[in-house]
């Protein structure tokens, strides 16, 4: 195969896998914000438990931490995706009776306090080291059919979550769950448990963000806890949902691509830049995306596919 | 005595004046949260700002830090005011849910700013170890925490006068009160803001300050410092700036205290985990009373 | 020349509109009570006449001076005082603070003027220190009022401000009201306990689902068989 073909391929089948690991993060957020209007601010704490859980479970045994255990690593997949939730739970358990405010606040001390557990515990993840023998599923295919193939599986699992949260959202539970976003004491005056919906709505949506984790830590195959900056996945996934339009489950996944495609393509663009202004293009990157963020938020805070107003039922 | 006064020097103290700069950093977020209703999740990076600010002056016009201070407070004053006119405005009528993802922008910009500028290494105001100085007996105290104790005392003093005597403080408390109201009382509420910008952003500015001459200078040192704020702020009644005072000093005293060898001789908490200490707090208070030990607002 | 003037107001909150066209009016040292069922736009109308919601048509003259859409601490500066409903004083503030917020606008007359309130309501100099949110009813609608004469207002607007006393309050509430007026400042009044507040006033609007429905005298409108049965109680 011709190389500049190859390594161009390569290059699409990178960029595509990350516009699914995101689309399912993006996914996992919508269902807390843009159904239940939870503002999650610790994105990157549930996302590193899905990623250090896969890891653990699925590299081979190492004296350097916990395991591994050297599982199949479809089968890690749920147990990321549980203990996320069960991380989530007691956060939202606390916080979901008072405002947002203050689940932003306790979201961004949980998320805090798994960073400082994983980067001190060297026993248990191997501190700041990381851990980077996690294998990635249908590696034994080579390159370029395995990376395809893994691909595919990501893309699988994106369309099967934007099926299920689609049904979700025109559930009477997705029903209620909006009801309770656009208006708690109307909500709660015609016997909706808010408290109990929205928590539903927490626990899963950070099981998603679990699994999207997991399936970062298999494509890096590498899971450190630099993964844990809040830059990379609290707050990229904030600007893709927002821009996407938040509540719109295929806004959630257009954002994912239309954003990674600005931070990859920039990557491209400050590569270019003069030598002593290359080591600080992440920096340069990190601005465009806040600056992004306060534009839309104020100028289409509906974002490119705004959510769909229901349909009233005269028409 | 002995054991009390290494107590007392080595963590008591210190852990007070840890608690001075949670505290000037809590009240800027309880201010902000009591006049415009939403949890400043900037104000970590305003801190760094104005750390960063007071390090360009010692480092060009080798001024001391002390009077680097002033200027860092003006500087982070008055672009908190900036900040607000161009992120925040356009937001007034906006639930306050929105404003707190805005900020989480304007933490992105902020930060980023900071490192495509002074860049990422860890910096100091001053290199050296300078003596502890002598108090009574066996206690001794480090001049640094000397001076973070007693200015953050007249910036508390400052903010007394200015809240109960003041008519823009009083007007500040009326808005915190209820903004109709002031506003059919006449009172600007606009020009309000500027000033819960102005005072929030300089004390922000000046805790920066302090958490760089108390440890170390870096482009995480404010954000690294968010949690204890907001424990501290819930601690103290959330829109309560006496409050904060009092959250910020017992989270401050209570994470340094918390690694004293209180069982055995290893620290009862790992010091890298102190903001653990804080978190706990933050739970413990959201379960039992989220309305803080003063009664605040609860959201 | 009337001293408050609107017409054809129409306006509400979100996309509805709950005044459909209302036209008012106050002359100078007149007391002016507005009465009607509740949801009729008594409040809402209040608040639209302070800018304190957007009005779509209708405009209002004070002095012959255009305020429609003027921000309420504008209004304040000319002339106009304000007494809502509910939440009308600062609750963590003391009586004293509640009425130096008052004249936010006027710090150089606020000493003659606070003695002034201190005659008209006695209670208040003995709590001045005390945070209003501890007082009674009473005695709070007494510091919203003051709060309100602080700017030496030539327009007065009082909404329910006898809402949820007892009848002996109300009475005295009703007093004061009456001694403000006589000091020359024009009132206008919504009122639940309209018989009552018809025997102070001078003038009365009857409004009824966002429409002016009778207006008239305070004497015409008791006799007036039709109101006593539907809006003064029989």
């Amino acid at each position: 195969m011709d190389m500049q073909f190859f390594g161009l391929l390569m290059y699409a089948i990178s960029l595509a896998t990350m516009f699914g690991i995101y689309g399912v993060l993006c996914l996992g957020l919508n269902l807390q914000w843009g159904f239940a209007g939870l503002f999650n601010a610790g994105i990157a704490g549930f996302f590193a438990v899905g990623a250090y859980t896969t890891a653990i479970l699925t590299s081979p045994e190492s004296p350097n931490y916990l395991g591994g255990f050297g599982w199949p690593p479809l089968l890690a997949l749920p147990i990321a995706m549980l203990l996320s939730g069960l991380i989530a739970w007691p956060v939202g358990r606390i916080c979901l009776g008072l405002k947002g405010d203050y689940l932003a606040m306790a979201t961004i001390g949980i998320s805090e306090i798994i960073r400082l557990i994983l980067k001190n515990e060297d026993w248990l993840a191997n501190g700041t080291m990381g851990i980077s023998t996690v294998p990635r599923p249908f590696e034994s295919l080579g390159q370029p059919r395995g990376n395809i193939a893994f691909l595919a599986f990501v893309l699988l699992v994106m369309i099967i979550l934007y099926v299920a949260a689609e049904r979700a959202w025109m559930s009477p539970w997705g029903r209620a769950m909006r009801a309770i976003r656009d208006n708690e004491l109307a909500a709660a005056a015609i016997g909706k448990d808010v408290v109990r919906f929205r928590l539903e709505a927490f626990v899963i949506g950070s099981m998603v963000m679990g699994l999207g984790g997991a399936l970062s830590a298999m494509y890096f195959k590498f899971i450190g806890s630099s993964a844990t900056e809040p830059l990379l996945t609290t707050f990229l996934v904030w600007v893709m949902l927002i821009i996407g339009g938040s509540g719109n489950n295929r806004g959630a996944m257009l954002g994912a691509g239309l954003v990674w495609l600005i931070w990859s393509g920039t990557e491209l663009l400050t590569n270019r830049l003069p030598a002593e202004w290359i080591t600080r293009s992440s920096y340069l990157r990190a601005l465009l995306i806040g600056v992004l963020l306060i534009i839309v938020l104020q100028r289409f805070a509906n974002g490119v596919l705004p959510e769909k107003p229901p349909r009233r039922i005269d028409s | 005595m002995e054991a009390l006064a290494e107590f007392v020097n080595l963590y008591f103290l210190p852990g007070v004046a840890v608690g001075c700069i949670y505290a000037l950093g809590a009240v800027g977020i309880s201010l902000i949260f009591a006049i415009l209703r939403f949890a400043h999740f900037a104000h970590g990076d305003v801190m760094t700002l104005g750390a960063y600010l007071a390090y360009s002056l010692v480092a060009s016009l080798g001024w001391s830090v002390y009077l680097a201070l002033p200027v860092a407070v003006l500087g982070g004053a008055l672009a908190s005011v900036a900040i607000d006119r161009v992120v925040y405005q356009p937001f007034r009528r906006s639930p306050g849910i929105i404003v707190v993802i805005a900020s989480f922008g304007v933490m992105l910009v902020l930060r980023s700013l900071i490192q495509l500028f002074w860049g990422v290494d860890v910096l100091n105001y001053e290199t050296g170890i300078r003596k502890p100085i002598p108090l009574i007996g066996d206690f001794r105290l480090a001049q640094k925490h000397i001076i973070i104790i007693l200015v953050s005392l007249a910036i508390a003093a400052a903010l007394h006068w200015f809240l109960s005597r003041s008519r823009m403080g009083k007007a500040m408390r009326a808005m915190s009160d209820d903004a109709d109201l002031a506003r059919i009382s006449g009172i600007d509420t606009e020009k309000v803001v500027r000033w819960t910008w102005l005072i929030g952003g300089g004390l922000a500015a000046a805790a920066g300050v302090f958490a760089g001459i108390n440890s170390k200078l870096h482009p995480s040192v404010g954000w690294d410092l968010l949690l204890p704020l907001f424990a501290a702020a819930i601690l103290g009644g959330i829109g309560k700036p006496y409050g904060a005072i009092v959250g910020g000093l017992a989270i401050g005293i209570a994470q340094e205290v918390a690694t004293y060898p209180w069982i055995s001789d290893l620290p009862l908490v790992p010091p890298a985990y102190k903001n653990a200490v804080a978190f706990f707090v933050m739970v413990c208070m959201l379960i039992w009373r989220p309305t803080g030990i003063f009664k605040g607002r609860v959201l | 020349m009337a001293l408050l003037e609107a017409k054809g107001l129409v306006g509400g909150y979100g996309g509805m509109d709950i005044l459909n066209g209302v036209d008012l009016a106050v002359e100078a040292r007149e007391i002016v009570v507005i009465i009607g069922a509740n949801g009729a736009g008594k409040s809402t109308a209040m608040n639209a006449l302070f800018g304190l919601i957007h009005l779509r048509a209708g405009h209002v003259t004070l002095d012959g001076a255009d305020i429609t859409g003027a921000a309420p601490n504008a209004l304040v500066g000319h002339g106009m005082g304000y007494v809502p409903q509910e939440r009308n004083v600062f609750r963590t503030m003391t009586v004293r603070e509640n009425l130096e917020m008052g004249a936010y606008l006027k710090p150089a007359t606020q000493a003659r003027v606070m003695e002034q309130v201190f005659t008209l309501f006695p209670v208040l100099k003995e709590k001045a220190n005390q945070p209003a949110g501890e007082l009674s009813g009473g005695q709070r609608q007494m510091v919203a009022v003051g709060r309100a004469l602080m700017t030496e207002p030539k327009l007065l607007m009082l909404d329910e401000p006898t809402a949820g006393l007892s009848p002996l309050v109300m009475e005295q509430i009703f007093d004061r009201i009456v001694a403000v007026n006589k000091a020359g400042i024009g009132i206008l009044l919504v009122e639940q306990n309209a018989r009552q507040a018809l025997a102070i006033a001078h003038r009365g609007y009857v409004l009824a689902t966002g429409r002016n429905r009778f207006t008239g005298t305070a004497a015409d409108l008791l006799a007036n068989p039709e109101i006593g049965q539907s809006f003064l109680g029989g």
